[in-house]
This record gives C-alpha cells, sequence and structure tokens, in this order.
C-alpha cells in the first residue's frame, strides 16, 4: 500500500523543471546573431565567446568575487552569533525567551522592500555604503533568525545529560561547546550554513540597494547587458547559468537535510 | 525536554540580540520616524502625525496593490500545495535516483531571484523563448508584456516552478517518517488508497504544511525581484504587488512620509500571520510532546 514510487509524474514534473534551465544553458552556448536570427533547440555554432567575455573582464568577474565575499561574511557571523544563542533557547528557559524567539521569526518574515530605505541612509551615516560588511550585516537581518531556528531543531535532539555529564567531568562551558557539542550537531552547523549561504547569495534588492561601484554583487551587475545595442542575450544568459553554479555544487552535500533546513529544524 | 531556568542565559544570546538589533531595530525606528514625520531633505522633519496613515488607508494604491498580492498569494497556494503533496507522494524512496531527484528538485530554490526572472523573462518571449515560441507557433496570441492575463499566468508558473519543490521536500521527510507497519496495518483493515492518505499520511504531514503553507505565504507577500525582472510590474499596474510598490515610492519617486506609513502597515500584516504560525506551530510541538 505503500504510494508506488512513479517514473511518469516524476519525469514530467523533472522535465517541466529543467527545461526552462537548458533553455539558459542553450542560449549561453550560442552567439546573438544565433540566438535573434534562428530559432534552434541546439546550438548550431557551439561557442563559449560569452564566457570568454564574463571570465576576462574584471567588471564581470568582480561581481561574482564581491557576491561570495558578502555571502561568506554572512554565512561566517550568522552562525557564529547563532551557535550560542541556539544553544541557550534549547537548554535553558529565561525572562523573555518566548518573545525573543517569536520576534526573530518575525525578522524572517520582514519584506527587504520595507528596510531597503533605512538601510541605505543607516550605513550611509556610518560610512559602510559600498561595502562588502554593509551588505553582509543586512543580510543578517533574516540568517541569523533561520539559523537559531535551524540551530535550535537540531540541537534539542542532543539530549542533555550528555552536558550534564560533561560538567561533572569537569570540563568549562567553552571547552564542552568547542570539543565534544559543536562536533555533535556539526551537521546543523553544516546545514544552517548552507542556509545562510542560500538566501545571502539569492537574495538581491538589499545587496543591490547597498552597493555602488566597490561592492556590486553580479546580480546587480547583470542588468548592464541591457544596453542602447539591444540585449546581449548571450553574455546574460552565460552569467546566468555562472549564477547556478555554487547553488548546485552545494547542494549534494545536504540533499537529506533541505527539507528540515527549510522546515526551520522541525520534520 | 525539560529546561533549566536560567536567566544567565542571556549572556549567549546577547551577541545575536546586538547584530539583529542593529539590522532590525534602528532600521525600523527610522522607519516609524518617517512614517509620523514631513520632511525636505537636508534632515528637517515636521511633525506630521498621522497624516500619512490617514492619506496611506484612503489612497485607491495601497488597497488595489493589496487586494493583487492577496490574490496572487491565493493562486499559488491553491497550486503548489495539492501539486507538492502529489509529487512528494510519487518520489522514489531510496537509492540513486532518490537523491537525483532531490537535488533536481532542490536546484529552483537555490538560483538567485533575479536570475529565476531572467530564465523565465528569456523562456516566455516569444522571439527566443521556448514557450513563447512554442505558443505562437501554436497559433496563440501570447504576449507577456502587453496582455495583463498573459503576465499573471507567466509570473504564476514562474512561482510554481521556482517553490513548488519546496512543499514537495518537506512532504516528502514527513513522509519517510512514517513507519512501515502503519501501512501493513493498513492493508490487512483493506483500507482504500484515499483513506490511507487521509489518515495515515495527512495527519503526519500536517507539521510540516502548516510551515510549508506559511513560508510560502510569508515570501509571496513579499515578492519583489522576479516580477519586477518579468514585467517590471506591467503591463499598466496589473502585477504591481506590494513590495513592487513600496520600493517605486520610496525609491522611485522619494515619498518618504507614505512609503514609511505604507512600510509599517504592511509590517503590521506580516506580523499578524507570524504570530498565528507560531502559536499554531508551538500549539503543535507541545501536542507532539516534543
Amino acid at each position: 500500500m505503500r504510494p508506488r514510487f512513479s517514473p511518469l509524474i516524476m519525469t514530467l514534473y523533472l522535465l517541466f523543471l529543467m527545461i526552462p534551465v537548458y533553455w539558459l544553458v542553450n542560449m549561453s552556448l550560442k552567439t546573438n546573431t544565433e540566438i535573434i536570427s534562428t530559432f534552434s533547440i541546439f546550438p548550431k555554432n557551439l561557442t563559449f565567446a560569452n564566457y570568454r567575455t564574463i571570465l576576462t573582464d574584471p567588471s564581470w568577474y568582480m561581481g561574482y568575487v564581491n557576491s561570495i565575499i558578502y555571502v561568506v561574511m554572512n554565512t561566517v557571523i550568522s552562525v557564529a552569533v547563532a551557535l550560542p544563542a541556539a544553544y541557550a533557547f534549547s537548554r535553558y528557559s529565561f525572562m523573555g525567551d518566548k518573545h525573543l524567539f517569536f520576534w526573530l521569526l518575525t525578522n524572517r518574515m520582514a519584506p527587504p522592500a520595507v528596510f531597503a530605505l533605512p538601510f541605505f541612509q543607516l550605513y550611509s551615516s556610518v560610512g559602510l555604503f559600498d561595502t562588502h560588511i554593509a551588505v553582509a550585516l543586512a543580510h543578517c537581518l533574516f540568517n541569523v533568525a533561520l539559523a537559531v531556528w535551524i540551530l535550535e531543531g537540531f540541537m534539542r535532539g542532543v539530549p542533555k545529560e550528555l552536558d550534564e555529564t560533561a560538567y561533572v567531568d569537569g570540563y568549562s562551558f567553552g571547552r564542552f561547546f568547542v570539543k565534544i557539542f559543536m562536533p555533535l550537531i556539526a551537521s546543523g552547523i553544516g546545514v544552517a550554513a548552507f542556509f545562510c549561504f542560500m538566501f545571502s547569495w539569492v537574495e538581491l534588492l538589499l545587496a543591490r540597494t547597498l552597493t555602488a561601484v566597490n561592492a556590486k554583487p553580479i546580480a546587480a551587475v547583470m542588468t548592464r547587458t541591457v544596453s542602447a545595442a539591444g540585449m546581449d542575450w548571450g553574455v546574460l544568459a552565460a552569467a546566468g547559468v555562472l549564477t547556478l553554479v555554487p547553488g548546485a555544487l552545494v547542494i549534494y552535500f545536504v540533499r537529506n537535510y533541505i527539507a528540515k533546513g527549510f522546515a526551520l529544524g522541525r520534520v | 525536554m525539560e529546561k533549566t531556568q536560567n536567566n544567565r542565559a542571556w549572556f549567549l544570546v546577547l551577541p545575536m540580540l546586538v547584530i539583529v538589533a542593529f539590522s532590525a531595530v534602528i532600521p525600523l525606528m527610522t522607519v516609524v520616524n518617517y512614517s509620523v514625520n514631513d520632511t525636505f531633505g537636508r534632515n528637517e522633519f515636521f511633525w506630521a502625525g498621522l497624516e500619512w496613515f490617514d492619506e496611506t488607508l484612503r489612497s485607491e494604491r495601497l488597497w488595489s496593490a493589496l487586494g493583487r498580492n492577496a490574490l496572487f498569494s491565493a493562486i499559488i497556494l491553491a497550486i503548489e500545495v495539492p501539486l507538492g503533496i502529489f509529487v512528494a507522494l510519487h518520489m522514489p524512496k531510496k537509492g540513486f535516483w532518490a537523491s537525483f531527484c532531490l537535488v533536481v528538485m532542490a536546484l529552483p530554490l537555490l538560483v538567485p531571484f533575479n536570475v529565476v526572472g531572467t530564465i523565465w523573462q528569456i523562456f516566455a518571449r516569444t522571439d527566443i523563448g521556448l514557450l513563447g515560441h512554442t505558443l505562437w507557433s501554436l497559433g496563440i496570441d501570447y504576449n507577456y508584456t502587453a496582455n495583463p492575463l498573459h503576465a499573471w499566468l507567466t509570473i504564476i508558473v514562474m512561482d510554481v516552478w521556482h517553490w513548488t519543490s519546496l512543499v514537495a521536500l518537506l512532504c516528502y521527510a514527513a513522509l519517510q517518517s512514517i513507519p512501515e507497519a502503519y501501512y501493513q496495518a493498513a492493508k490487512i483493515d483493506q483500507a482504500s488508497r484515499w483513506k490511507v492518505f487521509r489518515y495515515i499520511e495527512l495527519p503526519k504531514m500536517k507539521g510540516v504544511l502548516v510551515i510549508a503553507i506559511l513560508l510560502r505565504f510569508m515570501d509571496s507577500f513579499m515578492i519583489y525581484t522576479e516580477p519586477f525582472v518579468v514585467t517590471g510590474g506591467g503591463p499598466g499596474n496589473s502585477t504591481t504587488f506590494l513590495s513592487i510598490d513600496l520600493v517605486k515610492m520610496a525609491v522611485g519617486q522619494f515619498d518618504l512620509g507614505p512609503a514609511a506609513a505604507f512600510s509599517i502597515m504592511y509590517f503590521l500584516v506580516i506580523l499578524l500571520v507570524s504570530w498565528v504560525f507560531y502559536t499554531v506551530m508551538t500549539n503543535m510541538d507541545k501536542e507532539e510532546g516534543v
């Protein structure tokens, strides 16, 4: 009676997911004249010129570098502050803990559009506008909340007796946390880091509002393919394909935990 | 788990509190400040009281954007939730194909929002896109930049493409945790397929479905980048959702007062729904005794 794996339905669904992506890859391997003049399912004259344009022009590839810099900074900050907080939420009850936990959730749910302008003014006034750290801090708005929720979900799976035994054995809190506790929830930390990475990587509105030149993310660089000479479709498609790579690379490692992360640690 | 009462736990929460306060509380206070003041730039403020709230509540603009956004959220929930459950029920249970399906399904979730827009913008164009071109060759006068209905359909299909996997992955994880014995018991009782779904699978998925529905509701309620890239809010105002309208108002026209009042009301709606979400979720945790 267990529901059967149905190859037909899954094939249809996966095709629905993959065809638009295939089309992007297909376009990225064509020249602009071919894209506009002929309609073909496969590229006739296979060309890597679009990728070459991106990978040799600093104004293009620096977009990727900028994005990666602020994404990594954000991931490190988010996980570092979320670890002790999640431990506190999973082990202790303290004054206002429920309210605090709820307040965190509202930050995950806050529309970035509400914060775009205030962020712009806040970071301009403290001289952080157009720096990587500004974007990294802005993304903490939703990523810290997410990391705390995910880590808390993983930590409550670790029995509390373990902590007590460690204290009896004379471990200090810091040593216990780093030497014993963190290795135990390593997969949780991995998942939390992955989700921070991902949500910072896909976010555009705040990243674009807070940067101008030096820390411009790839997502904002992509808009410049619109020029007086018309759209440079090939390069736009190639840039799009390259943004898929980091996600596709890391996804394999966390495939069994994706659902748990999206469910904020509660599956 | 029994928790120890310990107020010193605040020290562990403190670093997080500082970071989040810096990026959440200060900007929010700025918004509140703008919403009750009138400004002509140069940091000069004049008290305006509730004028902006009054003006915004009366304006056609907020209500029509809210209406469009509510309709959009309702439509995508009505499609994505049943479709996600349906897909989850038909996924392979283990082995290579299970991993393969998981990885492919998760891929759309990791595409940057503006690239999702770009993919569909290209895919739906009648001159160079596969979808648009196919529809056009079938004799359908499809044009998402001029026809509001087509623009809506394109954005809805795009959102289904982007997020159905989320619902499916969550349901799949819940289904995996059902012990085989339940199915055997159902078989002995000669339960129909529908009854197995209704009394075994659905109750098990209840928890994740609440999360899935509310995440999808929230994210569709603050959708910005994808429709912005595909249609730019057009044709006319037909796909101008709340966030698009807000950014237009605040950054485009620099109407800070009304935009701030708009933001606060927007945020209150989100806050209300989050609270319902949180209450339902914590109650379910209690029922399960976790």
